[in-house]
Order: structure tokens, then C-alpha cells, then sequence
């Protein structure tokens, strides 16, 4: 049986199927996100006292990856768009720049908890870090699942583009507003851990 | 699908300037943090500055800017907890335990 609309918009909602779901996943999320940003907030207020961020955390590389990851959104929109010109080569080349800036993130924070790690400062070491590891462990699975599911779209799922191009363009749009999410929670994390 | 080829091209080139203004607005929130300023001063500078990049990233990235009444109504019922989320650490102020 064919799923219905996965191109066509539904009448009631006008929007196709996949467009409601992630908006409802997304706002879920926020909650999420939400949430342990009111914790941080509770943990800060009550604290006697709380580290600057820049004392604990290294600036640059937060700034680095800021840089990146505002990159990584800028070429999943742009694959988009190269789909919706039909484009497909173009697509394959910013799909996987995103993919590579993702794995770039990772590969600069995975260098940032090492030393964090050799210094001892793990979760336990105080308030400050664990819900600094928290927050931003919970960002960097976030991270991992996008290059899951843009790594499905780079590669055997673009398989898609030559049978149905029109829902395959609507996945990777779906994909992309997840992304420019996980993007977004990093433009609220990075001042509040790193710069405050 | 309802854009043409020109208007894509009209949308690539407000991603681009999107993304300019991403990077100043990251370069000014740095720049802001290394002046030390007070935690009040600091905080408010740092958070509109976040919430304008967010807005960018909202808007052109993620189309809401011409997005259908049915995701606002969504969202504006998230940003109402959100908000509920935020103002929970207050009521912990009518709430101190006291060790004595």
C-alpha cells in the first residue's frame, strides 16, 4: 500500500504528512532541550559559586565549532536547493560537506572532552560540569543521529531520486529542518556554557 | 513543488547573506564575552545575540518565514511551555530550604 502523503499536502493541515511530524518532534524536543536549560538555570542561581565559562572552557575551539556547524546548516540548505533545481550532483556534494562538518564537530569536541578528561575534570568533578557534559553530550548524540540519517540520504537512500525525486526532496528537506534544530540548540548552548 | 528554478536562486542567495550574518553575529558575541562584563550585562547581551542567530537559522533555513499556520499554532504552544520551563527555577525562591 502506498503511504499517503508524502508529496501532496493534506487538505486539513495543508501541509504533506512528514512536514506536521517533524514540527511535532522538533517541538518535543524543544521541551527537552528545554528542560535541562531550566535545570542549568536552577543549578547556577542556587550555586555559591560558578565558574565563568572561559575559565573552565576552551573559547576557541567552541568558536571553531560554532563556525562549522553554521557552515553545516548553510550546505544542508543549499543540497536542498540543488534537488529542488535538479541538481543531483550538486545535492551529493553539499550533502556531504554537511556530513563531513558533522563529523569535524565531533571530532573537535571529542579533542576538548579528552583534555577536559586528562585534567580530570569529568561530570563529577562539580556542578558546573556536569550539566556542562550533559547538555552537550545530549547535543553531540543529536549530532551523531543527523550523520546517521544524512549519511541514509547521501548514499542507499538517494537511490529514491531517480524512482520518486518529489518525495525524495521533501526527505531530505525533513532531514534538513532536523539539522538546522540540533544547529540551533548549539547557537544557545555555546554562549551559555563557553561565554558566560 | 511550487518555486521555480528563480525563485531557488533568489532563496540561495538570502542563504548566503544568512550565513554572513551568522558568522559577524558569532565573531560579536566572542568579542562581547572577552570584555568580562557584568554576569546581568553579560547575560542579556549574549542571549538577544542568541536569539537573533536563531531567528536567522528559524526563518531562512527553516522556512517559517512562509511556513503554514498549522506549524505556528504548533510552535507557539512550545514556546508557551517553554517559556512555563523557564520561569520554573523562580519558584524555587518561594521555596528555600534553610539549614540551620
Amino acid at each position: 500500500m502506498e503511504i499517503p502523503f508524502t508529496i501532496a499536502p493534506r487538505t486539513d493541515t495543508g501541509l504533506f504528512n512528514a512536514k506536521l511530524g517533524i514540527w511535532l518532534f522538533l517541538a518535543s524536543e524543544v521541551m527537552l532541550f528545554g528542560a535541562l536549560f531550566s535545570s542549568y538555570v536552577l543549578l547556577r542561581v542556587g550555586a555559591e559559586h560558578w565558574p565563568h565559562g572561559w575559565e573552565e572552557l576552551n573559547i576557541p575551539l567552541a568558536t571553531l565549532n560554532t563556525v562549522v556547524l553554521i557552515s553545516s546548516s548553510v550546505t544542508m540548505v543549499m543540497s536542498w536547493a540543488a534537488l529542488k533545481m535538479n541538481d543531483f550532483k550538486k545535492y551529493r556534494m553539499y550533502m556531504g560537506l554537511t556530513i563531513l562538518c558533522a563529523f569535524i564537530f565531533l571530532i573537535v569536541k571529542a579533542f576538548e572532552y579528552g583534555h577536559k578528561f586528562e585534567i580530570g575534570h569529568l561530570p563529577s568533578f562539580s556542578t558546573f560540569f556536569a550539566i556542562y557534559f550533559t547538555l552537550t553530550g545530549l547535543h553531540g548524540l543529536h549530532v551523531i543521529g543527523g550523520i546517521v540519517v544524512n549519511s541514509y540520504l547521501w548514499g542507499p537512500g538517494s537511490k529514491m531520486w531517480t524512482s520518486q525525486p518529489e518525495r525524495f526532496t521533501n526527505r531530505v528537506e525533513i532531514a534538513g529542518l532536523y539539522w538546522h534544530f540540533v544547529d540551533l540548540v548549539w547557537i544557545f548552548l555555546f554562549p551559555v556554557l563557553y561565554l558566560l | 513543488m511550487a518555486e521555480h528554478a528563480e525563485d531557488i536562486k533568489k532563496h540561495v542567495r538570502t542563504y548566503i547573506m544568512v550565513f554572513v550574518a551568522l558568522l559577524a553575529l558569532t565573531i560579536i558575541t566572542v568579542a562581547v564575552s572577552t570584555l568580562h562584563l557584568s554576569t546581568p550585562a553579560a547575560v542579556t547581551v549574549a542571549l538577544i545575540i542568541a536569539v537573533i542567530k536563531g531567528s536567522l537559522v528559524a526563518s531562512y533555513f527553516m522556512h517559517l518565514i512562509s511556513e503554514k499556520k498549522l506549524i505556528f499554532a504548533v510552535l507557539l504552544l512550545t514556546i508557551v511551555f517553554f517559556i512555563g520551563l523557564m520561569f520554573l527555577p523562580i519558584s524555587s525562591f518561594s521555596d528555600k530550604i534553610v539549614i540551620q
